[in-house]
């Protein structure tokens, strides 16, 4: 039979782009509840000062004014602090250290925008001119921004009960073993980098609507969330005290995510108690400059690194510390980000047999850092491909060779890192070849004199890098310190006439999971993709689910509809055999059909819901009516994607200004279920991996003010900064989820940055330049040039 | 309180407005047409563009009382009888939105592009959206789809998409 063309494997074009293409779409600012209001967050405009006394009295008189609140009124309430969900542990085991974080600053603020106040009144405007009219008295305190300097003696103390400013100081690795291994070497390769600070910028800004209903005594939060059932979880029970029964949360279209709506943030706790204290509806929407200096951040890493090799090139032992930036608060997975995703990832898809890394979080007086697409793995893998490139032309191997000669083998497999991971499937040799071939590796020489000609510096860059997706077991986190779990679960409701509603715990933020699920529930119930809708985001609907992050949604959101959509098949079967009279033994489910096995005696899936739902001739003795079917899915593993990036650059060497002009992304994501959505997820994390690598920098000054505050002085990649990206996959399957899929969000952002700095490094070795910190910038591109021309002048 | 009177969509349309209202904000908080969205606060990401008799602007940057008797038409004024214009077509034929948020701006901005440039190449198509910013797609769908959407325009065959 041939493949369906709304199943697993097609390019099925997406059920939701009818409402988005038309205006349609329900974004949280587009929601009006009756009787809403509108609160205006006040800020703090120092990064660090004493709040000595706040006078609202002014503003509660200005016209259309409703409430001013400040932290204290909330402390009084009882408000508990915004909770972290993730405690790392330092060397000696003792826990890290976990300051408060109220949604309102009580007594001192530690950042630029940090909220102080909140107005409500009858308008966004009234409410913003009100906010003039409050009062703070600030004392100013001496600020500290970057983790060079927070380290360093007498530094200003963010945290009283963070000495030396340090959240934890953390370890993974057998650190006698690197020693030896570095003590036998015959090259050690070395680098220190820093992983450049994002701001995500998803281009709906967050937005969220506190709703209360005095009659029923609930709450209903609509929020710019990407896990709704985490933010009801956290904001009920640690936060506002709001049992989960009375407690809604609601996040309907989102545009666009990237991990910042993952966190809980004070403006939805603000919202929503604000909503209880004055009984109307509160609506807060970020302007975009309120996103910059509150939305959790992203990366901000110094690191130094040493790998050992042999004579041949194979590596022996790798040696990672690492400062990482947590900003002035937890965000609400924070710790996790630079140690559990970031260093477990270190050995790459090499055979490296010893790995140390030793990891300090510190806090500083910026926004708090959190996961953003890729979270942690991006830093591992930037390190990691760029020290081996380093390597190879230290020790005059070709980066491809180098390689070759420490990939894991394609029979390797099940193969255990010595940083705990352990991967189940993969083939580096495949993705590398399909990739050189694709690129036209071999024919860039004569590409490099044609540009050579033009007064262009042509440079070819490779990464072949790893990553870990669908963060999983539960137990096993829970272990590492995860005060969540992490399976997701699944309602397949089959209806009489068997049409089918699919209630997930995944929330699509442009992923299109309508699409892509309903393709599952259609090639696995043999039923048109038509008949199947796919409903996510509240949690009046669905059951309890995890959401969408670190791309979970298909290896493990995916896998529980297909465990529901399984115990669906075989209740199907008890159903089958007793309106066909035959053993449930015989009876075989086929193309949305139930048969006897050997005749051509069969019901429909159509049929068989009927009778579920009507069940005239039933056997209710033994089975319940109906066909609905829930199931939770804990994944036994991460799954691994890993593939290969290949970049080429030109530079103009008179104004540094570099120009991507091919980029080659081969990616192994396990099973393929909707190419053409892959294909779009792989080129939007590959432009926000060129984004990091050229043009984005998140800049504060030495007093904690954010200079790039807004999307005038951050630059945001534009269609004419980026080249075509040519994107396929080769497939080795998942071993342990049903549907063999591995995951594609975040391999782009992943694998692209150190294959463009690869790429200019390459273009620039003829001025003996070894590398270039992100972002590659005209000036520091220009400003490189400059230095080596001088030097060898010199 | 000033008042303002303009054609949305082929239909008349008037509110009261306050003299700084944005034409945005009449558009989405008056009446009701939520398909234009607001990504930032200095004119630079585009979600906001609509057609001000004939022409593209970014309705952020634009005062409501600018447009008394002024012809405005909205991402929601293209469709008719549930029927895609060719570029929305296009744009769904090629993958070119995933979260939506930047999707009517774009739909606008093309339609301008193609307005004065029938058959624009990719470079000119990179170009023309200097002000319309994407943090989805990497640009290279909507690119594609605002190519195959002009040739649809011009009424050659859409290429098969997202091959």
């Amino acid at each position: 039979m041939a493949p369906r063309d709304d199943g697993i494997g097609a390019a099925v074009r997406r059920k939701e782009d009818f409402r988005f293409l038309t205006g349609r779409g329900l974004y949280v600012d587009d929601i009006v509840r009756p009787g809403q209001l509108y609160a205006y967050i006040l800020r703090s405009p120092h990064a660090h000062a004493e709040i000595r006394a706040i006078d609202t009295a002014k503003a509660m008189r200005a016209k259309g004014v409703v409430a001013v609140f400040t932290g204290a009124d909330m402390a009084k309430d009882n408000v508990g602090s915004l909770p972290c969900g993730w405690q790392v542990k330092n060397k000696d085991g003792s826990p890290m250290n976990e300051p408060p974080h109220p949604p309102l600053a009580v007594d001192r603020v530690r950042h630029v925008g940090d909220p102080v106040a909140v107005v409500i009144a009858d308008s966004r405007e009234a409410a913003k001119d009100a906010a003039e009219l409050v009062e703070i008295d600030y004392r100013p305190l001496p600020a500290v921004v970057s983790v060079a300097e927070a380290i360093k003696p007498g530094a200003p103390q963010v945290w009283d009960i963070a000495p030396g400013n340090t959240c934890y100081d953390w370890e993974i690795g057998d650190k006698a073993a690197v020693d030896a291994a570095f003590s036998r070497a015959h090259h050690v390769a070395r680098i220190e980098l820093v992983n450049n600070r994002l701001v995500p910028n998803a281009m709906e800004p967050r937005a969220a609507i506190g709703d209360f209903d005095p009659a029923s005594g609930e709450y209903t939060l609509y929020t710019t969330s990407q896990n709704p059932h985490v933010i009801r979880l956290l904001m009920g029970a640690f936060v506002l005290h709001i049992p989960e029964s009375k407690l809604r949360v609601y996040a309907p279209d989102v545009g666009g995510g990237f991990g910042s709506k993952i966190f809980h943030y004070a403006e939805e706790a603000i919202v929503t108690w604000a909503a209880g204290k004055v009984k109307r509806p509160v609506k807060w929407t970020a302007e975009r400059s309120e996103s910059f200096m509150t939305d959790a951040h992203g990366r901000d890493h110094v690191t130094r690194a040493e790998l050992a090799l042999d004579r041949d090139g194979k590596f022996l032992g790798l040696r990672v510390s690492t400062l990482a930036n947590m900003g002035a608060y937890l965000s609400t997975f924070a710790p996790c980000v630079p140690t559990y995703l970031y260093a477990t990832l270190l050995a790459g898809v090499y055979t490296t047999p010893a790995i140390y890394a030793e990891v300090r979080a510190v806090f500083t007086n910026t926004v708090p850092v959190d996961a953003y697409r890729g979270a942690g793995r991006p830093e591992a893998t930037y390190l990691l491909e760029r020290l081996v490139d380093v390597a190879a032309r230290e020790m005059n191997i070709d980066p491809v060779e180098i390689r070759r000669r420490n990939f894991i083998a394609p029979d390797a497999f099940p193969y255990q890192t010595p940083v705990a991971l352990q991967y189940d499937s993969g083939n580096y040799h495949a993705t590398l070849d399909q990739a050189l071939k694709a690129a036209d590796w071999a024919g860039f020489p004569k590409r490099r004199e044609e540009a050579r000609k033009r007064g262009k510096l042509r440079g070819i860059g490779i990464s072949t890098y790893i990553e870990a997706c669908g963060i999983a077991p539960s137990n096993v986190v829970g272990a590492l310190g995860a005060r969540a779990g992490l399976y997701e679960a699944a309602e397949v409701r089959v209806h009489p006439t068997g049409t089918v509603t699919v209630f997930t715990g995944c929330h699509s933020h442009g992923q299109g999971h309508e699409t892509t699920y309903a393709q599952l529930v259609a090639e696995g119930l043999g039923i048109p993709i038509e008949n199947v809708e796919i409903v996510h985001g509240d949690t009046a609907k669905i059951p309890f689910g995890m959401g969408t992050y670190g791309s979970r949604s298909l290896a493990v959101g995916g896998s529980a509809i297909v465990r529901a959509m399984d115990k669906i098949i075989r209740k199907g079967k008890k159903i089958a055999s007793h309106l066909l009279e035959a053993a449930e033994a015989d009876i075989e489910f086929k193309d949305g059909k139930f048969t006897v096995a050997g005749t051509d005696r069969s019901k429909t899936f159509a049929e068989v819901a009927l009778a579920a739902y009507v069940p005239h001739n039933y056997p209710l003795d033994e089975l319940e009516p109906g066909l609905d079917e829930t199931a939770f899915y804990d994944p036994k593993n991460f799954t691994f994607p890993a593939g290969c990036h290949i970049c080429e650059v030109e530079i103009d060497p008179d104004t540094g200004v570099t120009q991507v002009v091919n980029f080659t992304a081969v990616d192994d994501v396990g099973r393929v279920i909707n190419p053409m959505i892959v294909e779009g997820q792989v080129q939007g994390g590959v432009a926000q991996g060129i984004g990091q690598a050229l043009l984005e920098n998140c800049v504060y000054d030495e007093n904690g003010q954010l200079l790039t505050g807004s999307m005038m002085d951050y630059t945001m990649p534009r269609a004419d900064n980026l080249p075509s990206i040519a994107v396929s996959t080769h497939t080795t399957l998942c071993t342990h989820n049903p549907l063999g899929v591995k995951g594609c969000g975040e391999v782009g952002a992943i694998g692209a940055p150190p294959a463009v700095i690869n790429a200019i490094v390459d273009a620039l070795s003829s001025y003996g330049i070894t590398h270039i910190d992100m972002p590659a910038t005209p000036q520091r591109v220009w400003k490189a040039i400059q230095d080596a021309r001088m030097k060898q002048a010199a | 309180m000033p008042h303002v009177s303009l054609t949305v969509n082929g239909k008349p349309a008037s509110a009261d407005v306050e003299n700084r209202t944005l034409l945005v904000q009449l558009l989405r908080e008056k009446l009701g047409l939520t398909g234009t969205h607001v990504g930032c606060d200095t004119s630079q990401c585009g979600a906001c563009v609509v057609h001000v008799n004939g022409r593209s602007v970014k309705s952020c940057t634009i005062l409501a009382v600018q447009c008394e008797g002024a012809n405005v038409t909205t991402i929601e004024g293209l469709a008719t009888d549930g029927k895609l214009h060719p570029m929305q077509e296009a744009f769904r034929e090629n993958h070119g939105l995933q979260c939506g948020f930047c999707t009517p701006g774009m739909v606008m901005s093309a339609l301008d592009l193609v307005k004065h440039n029938p058959d624009p190449s990719e470079r000119e198509v990179r170009e023309w959206l200097e002000g319309n910013l994407c943090r989805c797609t990497g640009y290279h769908n909507i690119v594609k789809s605002i190519l195959a959407g002009a040739a649809a325009m011009r009424g050659q065959p859409t290429k098969a998409a997202a091959e």
